[in-house]
């Protein structure tokens, strides 16, 4: 069974059309990469599954999304519940001015474990997952502001673990860091997906290629071709996902 | 073909330039002028005992000490009242309020009423809360009315200071599933502590500056409290009152050495918010 069900998922902001009655089944324990020229509309479609489009001005939304056959827009739902189960990192590493720490414990927090005992232990192991901790285990009480672009962004993937998520959407991770940051947090994410099934969206053909088990290829608000990464690279079955991959646009 | 070296010089650009230059000379000279002759006046005049003895007939007709501790009631008063009421109503105004039109109708108001000359916060603070609510010339009329007269910089301060905060920083607090009031009081008030410090300062040189409003409403009483809180209830003048008096009287020492000691108390002002934007900023701790 696939952990998030989207059917005829259409989206707009005001007038403009961003999303075209999307489908897409996303499986448990995979890496699923959305790929696609800019403002083709995989950005948005990643927001939608967690709701952070709820910000948005002007945004209306139609469909269904479904987390384990849960309704996300369902009634009664909680988006602070729903975040807590599907976390998200962002472009632009975004760790909160303070310590390391306390943007660790942030999420368990809000979550309501007070237990230092119990945080100073989620802190380690999240850390330790994200293969953070060994770097900066002696500055945990220095502001993370401090931390290098590829530390700060391994830092916000260890805050999102810290809240025990089960699903990790991540919005173009790398694409603010060097190489040697973003073959890490490609290892890391290799390893991530045997807990969490994860969702990336990347401007990068070639980091999809060496990590996403899945890939989705969107262009002007449509999924164009979804499919096994392998094949979705080697034999694409729509002439405009092999102009992309082959760099023909885009 | 002309050469990258040619330096070609215009007229006008110099008579501009030497304009501005005489522009920030006549500036800096005013503000310098005003502080030497205020001290050179006041100087003279200065006896360190006045600053801790009250103004009697008998022992020290030009004792301050009563109208130090005014001004203190006068400020703390009124920034208990105001900073509640103003950061709270900021942090409505930008982060809950959906109504677009009634937030603008309300930037708009207080814009407005910042504007109002505070002569006219006197009047309608002795009629409001003097006569109408039975407040009488006290210093909690005067803290009411100052009250009035500081919430739009503060409001405003917070507002300028909220809006400065990092999208990110919401947007992180958010996927992990904050609720937006935890948010706001775990990210976004200390992230922008610093702006609405700088704010609630500015707020108070504008209390400690202030005669206008308070004349008629605080009074210019110099007694020394005989309680803590009972001196709410009571007539008191600040330093700013104590020197218009002074002026008319025509002691233009006393005059003098209290604009002495305003000078002193806003430059102390302007220096601690400087210190505080700088160390208070989370953005840039490392």
């Amino acid at each position: 069974m696939s952990k998030i069900s989207i059917q005829h998922l259409n989206l707009w902001y005001g007038e403009k059309h961003a999303l075209k009655d999307t489908n897409l089944e996303i499986e448990e324990n995979k890496i699923t990469a959305f790929i696609g020229p800019s403002g083709c509309g995989k950005s948005t479609f990643l927001k939608t599954l967690n709701r952070m489009q709820d910000y948005v001005k002007g945004v209306r939304i139609e469909g269904l999304v479904s987390l384990d056959g849960e309704d996300i827009f369902g009634k009664g739902v909680d988006p602070t519940l729903l975040r807590k189960k599907v976390g998200m990192v962002f472009q632009q590493p975004n760790p909160f001015p303070m310590s390391v720490y306390d943007n660790v414990a942030y999420g368990p927090r809000i979550h309501g474990i007070k237990n230092k005992k119990k945080l100073d232990e989620i802190v380690e192991k999240s850390l330790k997952s994200a293969a953070l901790y060994d770097e900066i285990k002696d500055r945990l009480h220095s502001s993370a502001l401090g931390l290098s672009g590829g530390q700060q962004q391994r830092l916000c993937i260890a805050r999102t673990l810290a809240v025990e998520p089960e699903v990790i959407l991540l919005d173009e991770p790398t694409s603010a860091l060097d190489p040697i940051s973003t073959s890490k947090i490609e290892d890391l994410l290799m390893e991530l997906k045997n807990k969490y099934t994860i969702v990336i969206v990347t401007h990068n053909m070639q980091q999809a290629s060496r990590i996403a088990d899945k890939t989705a290829f969107f262009l002007h608000g449509e999924i164009i071709e979804y499919g096994d990464t392998e094949k979705i690279f080697s034999f694409p079955e729509d002439k405009r996902t092999e102009d992309y991959i082959t760099g023909r646009f885009g | 073909m002309t050469s990258i070296t040619a330096k070609k010089t215009r007229i006008s650009d110099n008579i501009l330039l030497a304009l501005i230059g005489i522009c920030t000379f006549f500036s800096a000279a005013l503000i310098v002028v005003i502080i030497v002759y205020v001290f050179s006046k006041g100087i003279p005049f200065f006896k360190f005992k006045d600053l801790i003895s009250p103004q009697s007939a008998l022992t020290n007709p030009n004792g301050l000490l009563g109208n130090i501790i005014n001004t203190l009631y006068i400020i703390l008063g009124t920034l208990l009242l105001a900073c509640p009421i103003g950061i709270g109503g900021a942090i409505y105004l930008n982060e809950y309020a959906k109504n677009k039109k009634f937030v603008e109708a309300v930037s708009f108001a207080t814009e407005v009423l910042s504007g109002i000359p505070s002569i006219i916060f006197g009047l309608f603070g002795m009629i409001f809360f003097g006569e109408l609510l039975g407040f009488k010339y006290s210093i909690l009329t005067g803290c009411f009315t100052l009250t009035l007269l500081i919430l739009p910089i503060i409001i405003r301060s917070t507002q300028t200071a909220l809006a400065s905060v990092p999208e990110s920083y919401r947007e992180a607090a958010r996927g992990l599933g904050a609720t937006k009031w935890y948010m706001i009081h775990t990210v976004i008030l200390p992230s922008c502590l610093p702006g609405i410090l700088t704010g609630v300062i500015l707020a108070m040189g504008r209390i400690i500056a202030e005669s206008a409003a308070l004349l008629f409403t605080a009074g210019s009483a110099y007694l020394m409290p005989r309680d803590f809180f009972s001196h709410f209830l009571e007539s008191g003048g600040t330093l700013t009152i104590q020197l218009y008096i002074a002026m008319t009287n025509a002691q233009y020492g006393q005059a003098f050495v209290i604009g002495m000691i305003l000078i002193i108390l806003i430059f102390l002002m302007n220096a601690l918010a400087k210190w505080i934007t700088k160390h208070f900023d989370v953005n840039t701790k490392e």
